[in-house]
């Protein structure tokens, strides 16, 4: 137990998993963000587009976008983002998960905007505002109040979603050090329940968080 | 009225769920005591990979690869038929536990004989002496050892042992790491990767695929010693000296060259030194 601690670097691996949660969070916030705006756009051909995007992207495994970020967007089309195999990994990690979790953003951005009653946003098209001044002045601040529930979730599924990126990232981030540990010293409950520890000291807070904050910033209707 | 009989049936429900809970419960742990307690009975569990071309595979209900040859060799010897074998699968991770749980007597899954493992687990054997390799594109002749990957994409598997040793051996190496082999063999014919790196009898088994008959091949050049072992119960003398007789014997009678030839042979490749080896003795 003591030797695990001593001999693998657990903290900086999870040092790694915190760069990546938040760097892709941040990525699926913007990129949920626009996705949502044009579902609920007065265009068209927008919605569709949006709409497209969240089926298509919403619970295909995330194993497989992982994958096909290496095989198929650097080795086949080119696109390599690093020189270093290991840093290239780390950038594709990084955009599928924020590609990945900006559907579930939008979604719940989405759910946030169908929370306000439709009479707020005839009165600011009535008042004269464009649509993106609705939105950024009336329809999105409320939207974001609503939905800070559902968005903690979102961020706590991608927390322990980066674990998946160790299928093509190696033993930089935790759970590839977790397996690096078990083919070392074979698959031990302590090992598992350290990487567990980490885990919940991680995503606790933000869950504890996120419901105190969703009561507080609600919108009184 | 109408509550106290939702109410009713509700229970009802709860009540069937646990109690069939229970009853698959029981069934299984059963099944699991009489299968460890004795190692004897009408079947014996044998854990290998299902995933691993020419070595364990399973697919469809065929298991083909030379730890099934060798295991069915085996489990013949012990007393056991063909159909009275029951194949579990055997991921790298799971092995001890599989063992130590009584879920499967014995263990061919690649598995090397190491003093970590020895400490959950007994050996019988080893039956093979494996070595890590690296595995090229046929075409490229510019890869004739670790010391020639200067500049080279490496693949392997996400914290194996092999990626260790490569990182060890080769400091500066540029490494992609996956999750399966199946993920580098697919980057090293398009061209991604340059070598990909693990122990020789798994490359040869991707080597000998029909898919990638003639494209790929192993260098030759192993650079580690990995003793395959048979997994089993700790501090199991008496099965392990059985075990260890079939090896002996089948070493002795040939199938153990077949065996290697039929599953591995077809990418050219032959056994590196070592080979076939002397089983350690039981204790």
């Amino acid at each position: 137990m003591g030797d695990i601690l001593r001999n693998y670097d657990i903290l900086g691996a999870f040092w790694v998993t915190i760069q990546l949660s938040v760097l892709s969070a941040v990525g699926a916030l913007v990129i949920g963000t626009v996705i949502a705006v044009l579902r609920v756009s007065p265009v068209g051909i927008l919605r569709t587009i949006g709409s497209l995007y969240v089926n298509l992207i919403r619970n295909t495994p995330l194993t497989l976008l992982m994958a096909f970020s290496i095989l198929g967007m650097t080795f086949i089309l080119g696109l390599q983002l690093d020189e270093q195999a290991t840093r290239n990994a780390y950038w594709w990690a990084v955009i599928m998960l924020a590609v990945y979790h900006a559907a579930f953003v939008c979604e719940a951005l989405r759910s946030g905007v169908n929370t306000i009653p439709a009479g707020q946003a005839e009165a600011a098209r009535s008042i004269g505002l464009t649509f993106a001044q609705s939105m950024r002045e009336v329809l999105l601040p409320q939207a974001f109040r609503g939905s800070i529930a559902p968005l903690g979730s979102v961020l706590i599924a991608l927390i322990k979603n980066t674990t998946v990126a160790a299928v093509i990232l190696g033993t930089a981030e935790s759970a590839g050090l977790l397996a690096e540990i078990t083919e070392n010293e074979g698959a031990s409950l302590p090992t598992f329940f350290i990487f567990a520890l980490g885990f919940v000291i991680l995503t606790l807070p933000i869950g504890i968080a996120t419901t105190n904050l969703s009561r507080r910033l609600s919108v009184k209707r | 009225m109408k509550t106290n009989r939702i109410g009713l049936v509700a229970a009802a429900a709860v009540l069937a769920l646990t109690a069939s809970a229970c009853g698959s419960d029981d069934g299984g742990s059963g099944g699991g005591d009489t299968g460890g307690g004795n190692g004897g009975g009408d079947s014996i569990k044998i854990g290998i990979k299902f995933d691993q071309p020419g070595l364990g595979l399973k697919q469809g209900n065929d298991y083909t690869g030379m730890d099934v040859d060798m295991a069915k060799y085996v489990a013949g010897e012990l007393g056991y038929e063909e159909d009275a074998i029951e194949w579990v699968q055997a991921p790298s991770a799971q092995r001890e536990n599989l063992i130590s749980t009584g879920q499967v007597q014995l263990i061919f899954a690649t598995y090397s004989i190491t003093d970590e493992r020895k400490e959950k687990v007994s050996f019988a054997g080893p039956y093979f002496v494996a070595g890590q390799d690296l595995l090229v594109r046929a075409d490229d002749s510019s890869i004739t050892g670790p010391d020639t990957l200067d500049g080279k994409k490496l693949c392997s598997v996400t914290g194996s042992t092999s990626a260790q040793k490569v990182k060890d051996q080769v400091p500066g190496v540029n490494l992609q790491e996956f999750g399966t082999y199946s993920e580098c063999v697919a980057a090293l014919v398009s061209n991604g990767v340059d070598a990909l790196t693990t122990d020789d009898t798994i490359l040869a088994g991707y080597a000998s695929q029909p898919q990638y008959e003639g494209k790929l091949k192993v260098v030759g050049q192993t650079f580690s010693e990995e003793r395959y072992g048979v997994g089993l119960k700790k501090d199991d003398t008496e099965l392990c000296q059985q075990v260890t007789d079939a090896i002996n014997k089948m070493i002795e009678d040939g199938s153990w060259q077949k065996a290697v030839d039929d599953n591995l042979g077809k990418a050219g490749y032959t056994p590196g030194a070592g080979n076939p080896p002397t089983p350690d003795a039981c204790s």
